[in-house]
């Protein structure tokens, strides 16, 4: 059973180890609509698989945040991934797999998988 | 929204967006009623906002016109025969509570809870007390104590987050 005895023994070991993370570290962000329409859409999996997979490849200057209604709820769930230098990329119709895939393409090597873009959902409909 | 828990989520975002420092949730199962409640400290509400806050067409937001956050969450409990109330007041705070009745065949299920309250409670910076009532027992979780242990590790610090989803996996009653 997880007591609260095992976090201080973490921290115990944790100490020194951590350095202190500045802002300017962070080099990406990705960001997961987390409103109503979102939600209803299924973007919990979708935060869930990102924080999980970012934190099991110890993508440590990947920074997860949430944001509101972005105003395109139709293509809930969305997620935006911001690159330092570079265009952002908005992603929709996300779901948990292709969280993963982001991650392993996008946030690891680098290429975007546009198929999952809002681009290539315009000018597939 | 196909489970109460989504619900939940949905809802802490206003206490979030309201500036709270600590948000008490509460889910407590007493035989076929479910009882939610959502507290915040935030910046509260005046009276015209409480009045208008359960109308899907009422928002504050400006990039659109509509706010189903709260009606959904009202109209879910109030199809099972249950109820719902939601109390604020300005500079001090909202409370919003919600009985669902579990026997209604219209009650969606409360679904997973666990992870609504895990992705809370590491993807934000404020306090949570969450609280889970069932007949097989209670379970407390105060972000407060786990900040007080870890000085200034955050919670999403990976091998924070995963102590945290254990430790709600394994002492949540079911």
């Amino acid at each position: 059973m997880k007591s609260l005895e095992e976090l201080r023994a973490m921290k115990e070991k944790m100490q020194g180890k951590m350095g202190i993370r500045h802002d300017s570290e962070t080099e990406i962000k990705v960001v997961v609509g987390m409103a109503t329409c979102g939600i209803a859409a299924g973007a919990r999996p979708v935060l869930a698989a990102f924080t999980e997979e970012l934190a099991k490849r110890g993508q440590n200057h990947v920074a997860v945040s949430q944001t509101g209604c972005i105003g395109i709820c139709q293509y809930e769930p969305v997620v935006e991934v911001y690159v330092k230098g570079q265009e952002k990329v908005t992603y929709v119709k996300m779901d948990a797999q292709k969280a993963l895939r982001v991650v392993n393409d996008h946030i690891v090597n680098g290429n975007v998988v546009t198929e999952y873009t809002i681009g290539a959902a315009i000018n597939n409909k | 929204m196909q489970e109460i828990s989504l619900n939940i989520l949905d809802i802490v975002q206003n206490s979030i967006k309201a500036g709270a420092s600590l948000v008490r949730i509460t889910v407590s199962q007493k035989e076929n009623m479910l009882t939610v409640s959502i507290g915040d400290d935030g910046c509260g509400m005046d009276e015209e906002q409480v009045k208008n806050v359960t109308d899907p067409f009422y928002t504050t937001r400006t990039t659109r016109r509509v706010g189903l956050g709260v009606p959904f969450f009202k109209m879910s409990a109030e199809m099972t025969g249950g109820s719902f109330s939601l109390e604020s007041q300005k500079g001090v705070g909202t409370t919003t509570t919600a009985v669902f009745d579990t026997s209604s065949i219209d009650c969606m299920p409360l679904g997973d809870i666990n992870e609504t309250i895990f992705l809370l409670v590491t993807q934000n910076e404020c306090d949570f007390l969450y609280t889970r009532e069932t007949p097989s027992g209670s379970f407390v979780l105060d972000t407060r104590e786990f900040r007080e242990i870890l000085g200034g590790i955050p919670l999403s610090e990976p091998e924070v987050a995963s102590f945290i989803k254990a430790f709600i996996a394994e002492n949540s009653p079911d």
